[in-house]
């Protein structure tokens, strides 16, 4: 069981927990969202609590972090969108400080379950269909029929965009959930071909080394994938909620 | 243990609507060394209301706090360095238009007083030019004066020494004269023969 690379996102009981037959359990899975939010929270909360003219380090990481999220948000849907600051805000934080903390040996990775990214992936396209249709009303339809577009390829292309709309919460939530999916178990089989070729004796610890050099290199590299994946739904999250703000393409 | 993920996709669709006690006894069958429920867990639904609720109840938290505290205090913390950093930029570009036009006064006043200072010069070159003329043109005149007293003696001298010549020669000739043996001869005569043959 120790080398299974499944076992990683095995979802445990802590505190059962059940209502109307639902299993409603705090599990291992609930305590690290919780741990997530918190040590966000705590660190935009401690960093910032002496309002700094002349920011300390640790301070400027949470000011760049706002600065770098406004600014992809304004980039993507204008100053309009800055009222979804917080929501966005909020989603990058939440999915990279899971990401990060999923990377700490035996700890728990949030992101890695579907359920959890398509809830997220829901939300913002929750927000994108209910704001859309309030401040457009069925002008908001508007968005699957594209300017420009000859009269006899509109049912062609409106399908498409249909088609391409509906795939979006799907894309979103499986991009992230597989990249941390993947990372995860590839990080778990090249550790376990350490210790499994290390029980050979001398040659099996000199064959060990390679393994043990890719776990090093792809630690490197999932610690990139944790940002690049929080950065990538942040950025789409930015460009559908701009849909919503701008539907006339 | 690379059986896993692939046994779990075959199962994870009939998961979805058989729930998890059929799921579970077809996966004793066919025997996973593991325990739990034995589905690949991302796709094990009976963990899916669980997990939905903590993650509404932890991001629901977690969004309020970041737009009701966080988001507000860093939002703040920029807007505040941005207004200090434009308003002393304004105070810098104002002391600067202030240099700028004390520099030029300085200049200015610089330039005045190097007139003064050149017209006071000239003045006083001027003035010491006009008496040095003045001094010189003294010393000139009575230098002329002295000149001309020189010459009037000079010609005084000469003339008296012409005098002289005329006696001396007639002197000279009386005895020449006598000498010749010619006797005594008159004066007049010879002062006469002097004066022609000095002509």
């Amino acid at each position: 069981m120790a080398n299974d690379p499944i076992h990683q996102f095995q979802i445990s009981k802590l505190i059962p927990i059940e209502i109307g037959g639902l299993d409603f359990s705090f599990t291992n899975s609930s305590a690290f969202m919780v741990a997530t939010v918190v040590a966000a929270s705590a660190f935009l909360f401690l960093t910032t609590s002496s309002r700094g003219l002349v920011p300390s380090r640790l301070q400027s990481v949470s000011e760049m972090s706002y600065e770098f999220v406004a600014s992809m948000l304004r980039d993507a849907a204008g100053s309009q969108g800055m009222r979804f600051f917080p929501l966005v805000f909020s989603l990058f934080m939440f999915v990279l400080v899971a990401n990060l903390i999923g990377l700490f040996p035996y700890f728990f990775t949030v992101t890695s379950h579907l359920i959890v990214t398509f809830a997220l992936a829901l939300l913002v396209i929750g927000t994108v269909i209910v704001y859309g249709f309030m401040k457009h009303g069925f002008g908001f339809l508007k968005l699957f029929v594209p300017h420009g577009v000859p009269g006899i390829l509109v049912p062609l292309v409106v399908l498409i965009e249909v088609i391409s709309f509906l795939s979006r919460p799907i894309s979103l939530s499986v991009r992230l959930f597989a990249n941390m999916l993947a990372g995860h178990i590839t990080l778990k089989v090249f550790a376990g071909f350490v210790t499994s070729l290390s029980a050979f004796g001398a040659v099996g610890v000199v064959g060990s080394i390679l393994p043990l050099f890719m776990t090093v290199a792809i630690t490197g590299l999932e610690v990139l994938v944790a940002f690049l994946q929080a950065y990538v739904f942040a950025v789409l999250t930015c460009m559908y909620l701009n849909d919503a703000l701008h539907p006339g393409h | 243990m690379f059986v896993t993920p692939g046994y779990a996709e075959e199962v994870a669709p009939a998961a979805g609507e058989a729930h998890s006690t059929d799921a579970t006894t077809a996966h004793t069958e066919t025997g996973a060394e593991h325990g739990g429920g034995g589905l690949f867990p991302p796709f094990d639904t009976s963990n899916y209301p669980s997990q939905l609720l903590w993650l509404a109840i932890t991001f629901g938290l977690f969004y309020l706090f970041l737009k009701n505290v966080v988001l507000p205090r860093v939002g703040g913390i920029l807007e505040v360095r941005r207004d200090r950093i434009a308003g002393d930029l304004d105070q810098a570009a104002r002391m600067k238009s202030e240099a700028d036009a004390a520099v030029a006064a300085y200049e200015q006043e610089l330039a005045e007083a190097k007139a003064r200072a050149n017209a006071i010069g000239q003045e006083a070159r001027d003035e010491a030019k006009a008496e040095a003329e003045a001094k010189r043109k003294e010393v000139e005149a009575g230098l002329d004066q002295k000149l001309t007293a020189a010459e009037a003696r000079i010609a005084t001298i000469k003339a008296n020494a012409m005098k002289e010549v005329g006696t001396i020669a007639e002197d000279t000739a009386a005895a020449i004269v006598q000498a010749l043996g010619a006797g005594k001869v008159d004066k007049a005569d010879i002062a006469a023969a002097v004066k022609a043959a000095s002509k």
